[in-house]
């Protein structure tokens, strides 16, 4: 690691400040950004640590039914908290990664950094959340943007997220039998207004919806009415571990499951 | 009834509390008083021309103690080989020089050219980035069939070639295997890959290099698996230190795999730095340089084929194969194709005619060694592939086809040069279909099925060659060592012994089974046996431990000196009971007059021994302490049969193990319960071989499974329950224990049965696609199930 100063603000007010100085970067659980630190990828001035902020922490229900999710929460606190009010955010949230790595890495972090084979942006783009900065609101649709691009500007916090809560929904993954991330994986929520299904770890450009998938399930929740709808392999992400044609395949699959685990 | 101590216990392993509790000693735990540390610069290029290395900015940087380039090293000798292959013209290997740092050129991604020695790693590291390197990069050499046309690229320019040697055996069969195909009723072909693979044991490469200026001793502390065999390669070939002032120290070591045998660059660097800076230097490996700079494992293309009669016997074999050397001979490199690998071809089968080709090849990537099994994987995944395909095209039960044609009789001698002293491969096999319950598979299989599942069952043979000798032979193949082991036996005046043996334990557990040995031969309890390895100071010249050779080799070094600490206790014996020493027998810790009550203790005699009042100087000295070096007279061979149950997801291609049964005959044991922890342990690897793991280079030499995000190591969730059965036992007829050595069996003998069993429930599935390389990836039997 190169050197840095460290900021522990207690307050989204403060550590918002902290990030106005030149070439300074905000840290959750430090899961993605440490290994980054360590490998000497990144040279930040000062590290501005977000854990000590209470008011980004925490999983409540809010008066419109939304699941309010701080952006400093831990997976393991998802994977509890969460689990008698979204089942299914709750159980993605509990395989992400390993302990270790759930007892400090945050909802917050996770979809800053928009990794295209991370967990949380299936479900947050599958559910059509809301994410909360400090500043504004921005729809999931509008903010991923692409791989490790989101609509965040410069020195903009994830501060919370709010989740519609569906019917019903699930999450499935196949994983990259290295990192243990997903090689594909699906998010598929039903709404009574409409089913949306959310694909990571296979394009190229990040997270994206299968509106295709989405249409057909909201005519009939069924995975045979998915039988026939592929995906195109270009532009999907080809790599030691799998193919672009390989990885549209598994999305599809991966569709098909989540739809039958939900109706079984 | 099993017993509660000595041959044959499952006595604890010892050395656990240690390593579980934090106590441990670690190279990297040696830290030395004023010790500065080292961060090599490595190349980030496979191939080109080292133009210039630039130090000035970096040497005037915050706590830089020194700078060193290839140029610093023109005086100091190559990394030597420790193997000289002959090829089939008769011609001796290609040996290009091997610098400490590169000088000239940079021939593989992680090759270090410059080292920086600070007062701490991150001002070392932070001085590295301030050295400007010039290099004029070069295509690279990847693909070793691409490396041995006409015209390619030379890796080392002074060679004549990439072609290391070309080496035929038995040259002599060539003519009379050719013909034998001619005759064939029928023949298979196989061409397949066995994939790189990365060691990765637990605990990195560290080595701490210090020299005393008084004495002008040197001392290194280094995670290897055979001190004295450092001390000789470094002391006598690269830095020209002798070695009566050398002292090499292995203490805890924590797994080395084969890859922890060699010596490597960084230990010369750290004993030449040391004096060089007058203060000890430190390197500990990160795991990212772990993946580019320790010795990789396999590599190996091959194409085999199997000739038969009529009635399905088996009439010849032959092979080509291409083995890929890396950019630079590791220790032992050119032996493992060889030596190591062509001498197992006949595997349990009497097949009379075998001919093996080997071309080994010089590549830009990370040089190539021994990784557990060594050669012996290679051989045993081509032959019992082959075997399996060939039962498929005959429309024969693969079992059957194997029995018809293994070895009965014994001693045999394999037409590859080997003779096999024991075996039962029957007994094994008869084992094997006991506890993988071949007879209840096809009830699972619908099990399976009914889930939408494929269900495939596969199985394989295995023969090994264990504690490899007796040195004047393996002089005659080309090594540069004997391969004895030594052991002394120090017996203390209370009666507690040390063991002070050649061998190495790196989480084998010597510590353990060796105590067991000398305390049941003796008769006293295992806590008064303490073995003592991996420092050169306190133990005789031994070869250390590689090849399942400790026990066999080690162990036997260790009985021949424990003979003599009985022979010579029994003379002291029979003096203190006043009788005839072929009267008195030792029994349970005490020497008896045979049919009386008379008799001495054992702490008895050891204390006469060191305080000699009543003793008999005038035919003996005093003390009790006595040294054996054991030279074995053949390899052992141990073997055995493995059975593999999969289920395959035919939607995604995911392969599960669901059943992994292995039925061994490993000799004698000593201890059954760390045997089945080395078979367990080898299954892993072998298993993640089958299924996982793969090194793999893109066509500009980059290294692309650089780390565990792409490199995929087997965990505890990718494998099953395993059936581990040792009972067959056919003792090895010349080493006095009988042992043959557990170590590698897991990973020699795992892998095919694995691919043979996906390649069964891809049948099952319609699909027959007659091989699938390893890993065998989710992708990979996605692709294949849809080509
Ligand atoms: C071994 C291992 C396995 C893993 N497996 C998985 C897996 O299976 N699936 C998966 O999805 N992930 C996985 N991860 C990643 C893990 O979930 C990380 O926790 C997550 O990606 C980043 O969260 P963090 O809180 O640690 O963020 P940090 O590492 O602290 O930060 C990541 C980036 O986001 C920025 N940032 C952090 N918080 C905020 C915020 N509130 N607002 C704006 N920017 C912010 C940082 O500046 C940095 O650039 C794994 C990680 C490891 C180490």
């Amino acid at each position: 690691m190169y050197n840095f100063d460290v900021e522990r603000p207690a307050t989204i007010a403060q550590a918002v400040k902290a990030l106005s100085t030149e070439e300074a970067q905000p840290m959750s659980g430090g899961q993605t950004l440490i290994p980054t630190l360590k490998a000497r990828l990144a040279m930040p001035s000062v590290l501005v640590s977000l854990s000590g902020i209470d008011e980004m922490k925490g999983v409540r229900k809010n008066d419109d039914g939304l699941l309010c999710i701080g952006g400093g929460t831990t997976h393991t606190t998802v994977a509890t908290e969460a689990a008698a009010h979204y089942p299914g955010l709750a159980e993605l949230a509990a395989r992400i990664g390993d302990p270790a790595v759930r007892n400090r890495g945050t909802l917050g972090g996770s979809i800053a950094n928009n990794d295209p084979s991370a967990c949380y942006p299936a479900a947050v783009l599958g559910s059509g959340a809301t994410v909360v900065t400090n500043s504004r609101e921005i729809a999931a649709d509008d903010y991923f943007l692409g791989m490790f691009e989101t609509a965040l500007h410069e020195g903009e916090l994830v501060t919370e997220v709010k989740f519609p809560i569906p019917q019903a929904s699930h999450y499935e993954k196949h994983l990259q039998p290295a990192s243990r991330f997903p090689l594909v994986a699906v998010f598929v929520a039903k709404f009574e207004e409409g089913v949306r299904v959310a694909v990571t770890g296979a394009s190229e450009s990040g997270v994206f919806r299968w509106t295709e998938a989405e249409e057909a399930l909201s005519g009939s929740f069924k995975s045979d009415t998915l039988k026939d709808l592929t995906l195109d392999g270009s532009g999907m992400i080809s790599d030691l571990h799998g193919s672009g044609a390989y990885r549209a395949h598994l999305a599809t699959v991966m569709t098909r499951r989540a739809v039958d685990a939900i109706s079984d | 009834m099993p017993k509660d101590s000595g041959i044959g216990a499952s006595s604890k392993r010892r050395e656990d509390i240690r390593f579980l509790t934090g106590d441990g000693n670690y190279t990297d735990d040696i830290n030395i008083h004023g010790q500065a540390y080292v961060y090599f610069l490595r190349s980030d290029i496979a191939h080109g021309t080292l133009n210039s290395v630039n130090t000035d900015a970096a040497a005037t940087m915050d706590g830089v103690v020194k700078i060193f380039t290839g140029a610093d090293f023109e005086a100091v000798g190559s990394i030597p080989c420790g193997w000289q292959i002959t090829d089939k013209h008769g011609e001796v290997m290609q040996e290009p020089r091997h610098p400490v740092l590169a000088h000239g050129k940079v021939r593989h991604v992680g090759e270090p050219i410059a080292a920086v020695v600070a007062e701490t790693l991150e001002q070392a590291r932070d001085a590295a980035e301030a050295i400007e390197v010039d290099i004029s990069e070069l295509p690279a050499v990847v693909s070793m069939k691409d490396a041995v046309k006409e015209g390619a690229t030379k890796v080392h320019d002074d060679l004549t070639s990439n072609l290391c040697y070309d080496w035929g055996f038995v040259e002599e069969n060539k003519g009379a295997v050719d013909q034998a195909f001619k005759d064939a009723a029928h023949v298979t072909t196989l061409e397949l890959v066995n994939n790189r693979l990365v060691a990765n044991p637990m605990e990195p490469r560290v080595a701490v290099g210090d020299f005393a200026r008084g004495t002008g001793d040197h001392t290194l502390y280094t995670t290897s698996q055979n001190p004295h065999v450092i001390r000789l390669l470094m002391g006598a070939f690269v830095l020209g230190i002798p070695e009566h002032k050398l002292r090499v120290v292995a203490p805890d070591v924590g797994g080395g795999f084969g890859t922890k045998i060699f010596h490597y660059q960084e230990e010369a660097f750290v004993t030449f730095a040391a004096k060089a800076c007058n203060r000890a230097v430190k390197w500990t490996s990160s795991r990212s340089e772990a993946f580019m700079s320790d010795a990789h494992g396999r590599d190996h293309v091959t194409k085999i084929q199997l000739a038969l009669d009529k009635d399905n016997n088996f009439t010849a074999l032959r092979t080509d194969t291409y083995a890929n050397m890396g950019a630079y001979l590791s220790t032992f490199a050119p032996s493992v194709p060889t030596w190591l690998h062509g001498t197992l071809m006949a595997g349990n089968y009497k097949t009379p005619l075998i001919y093996v080709n080997v071309k080994a090849v010089f590549t830009n990537t990370v040089p190539v060694d021994a990784y557990r099994g060594a050669g012996r994987p290679e051989a045993t995944y081509q032959l019992e592939r082959l075997v399996d395909k060939t039962a498929h095209e005959l429309g024969v039960d693969p079992i059957k086809l194997r029995r018809q044609n293994f070895i009965t009789e014994f001693p045999y001698a394999t037409p590859v040069a080997v003779e096999y002293d024991t075996g039962d491969y029957v007994a094994t096999m008869d084992k094997l279909e006991e506890i993988a319950d071949v007879a209840g598979f096809a009830a699972r299989r619908k099990e399976s099925e009914a889930k939408g599942k494929l269900r495939g069952f596969g199985v394989n043979c295995y023969i090994e060659a264990c504690g490899i000798a007796p040195s004047n032979l393996v002089g005659q193949l080309g090594a540069r060592a004997g391969l004895y082991e030594s052991a002394t036996v120090r017996v203390n005046a209370t009666g507690g012994l040390v063991v002070m043996t050649g061998s190495h334990s790196h989480g084998q557990g010597h510590e353990t089974t060796f105590a067991q040995v000398v305390a049941e031969m003796i008769g006293i309890d295992e806590s008064m046996v303490e073995i003592v390895h991996g420092d050169t100071a306190r133990v005789p010249m031994g070869m250390g431990t590689y090849g399942s050779r400790s026990l066999a080799v080690g162990g036997s070094a260790m009985v021949r000196a424990t003979e003599k600490i009985i022979a010579k206790a029994r003379k002291i014996a029979s003096h203190l009971l006043e009788a005839s020493e072929t009267d008195v027998e030792l029994k349970d810790g005490a020497f008896t007059v045979a049919g009386t009550d008379k008799s001495v203790a054992w702490g008895d005699v050891t204390l006469a021994a060191y305080v000699p009042h009543n003793y008999p100087l005038e035919d003996i000295e005093p003390g009790l302490e006595e040294t054996a070096f054991y030279d074995p007279s053949n390899f052992t061979y141990p073997s055995g049969a493995y059975a593999c149950e999969v289920e395959l997801d035919p939607e995604t291609g995911q392969v599960t193990i669901e059943r992994f049964s292995a039925a061994d005959d490993f000799g004698n044991i000593v201890n059954p319960m760390i045997v089945t922890g080395q078979v367990h342990g080898g299954l892993a690897q072998g298993i993640g071989q089958a299924l996982m793991e793969n090194c793999s280079y893109d066509s500009d030499g980059q290294l692309l499974s650089a780390s565990y995000m792409d490199y995929a190591m087997p965990r505890a969730s990718d494998l099953p329950f395993y059936d581990v059965d040792h009972s067959c036992q056919t003792p090895c007829t010349h080493n006095p224990l009988g042992v043959k050595g557990c170590g590698e069996a897991g990973a020699i003998g795992s892998p095919p049965a694995v691919v043979n069993a996906v390649l069964d429930a891809m049948r099952s599935g319609g699909k027959d696609v007659g091989h699938i390389d390893m890993p065998v990836s989710p992708h990979r039997v996605w692709e294949a199930m849809n080509s």
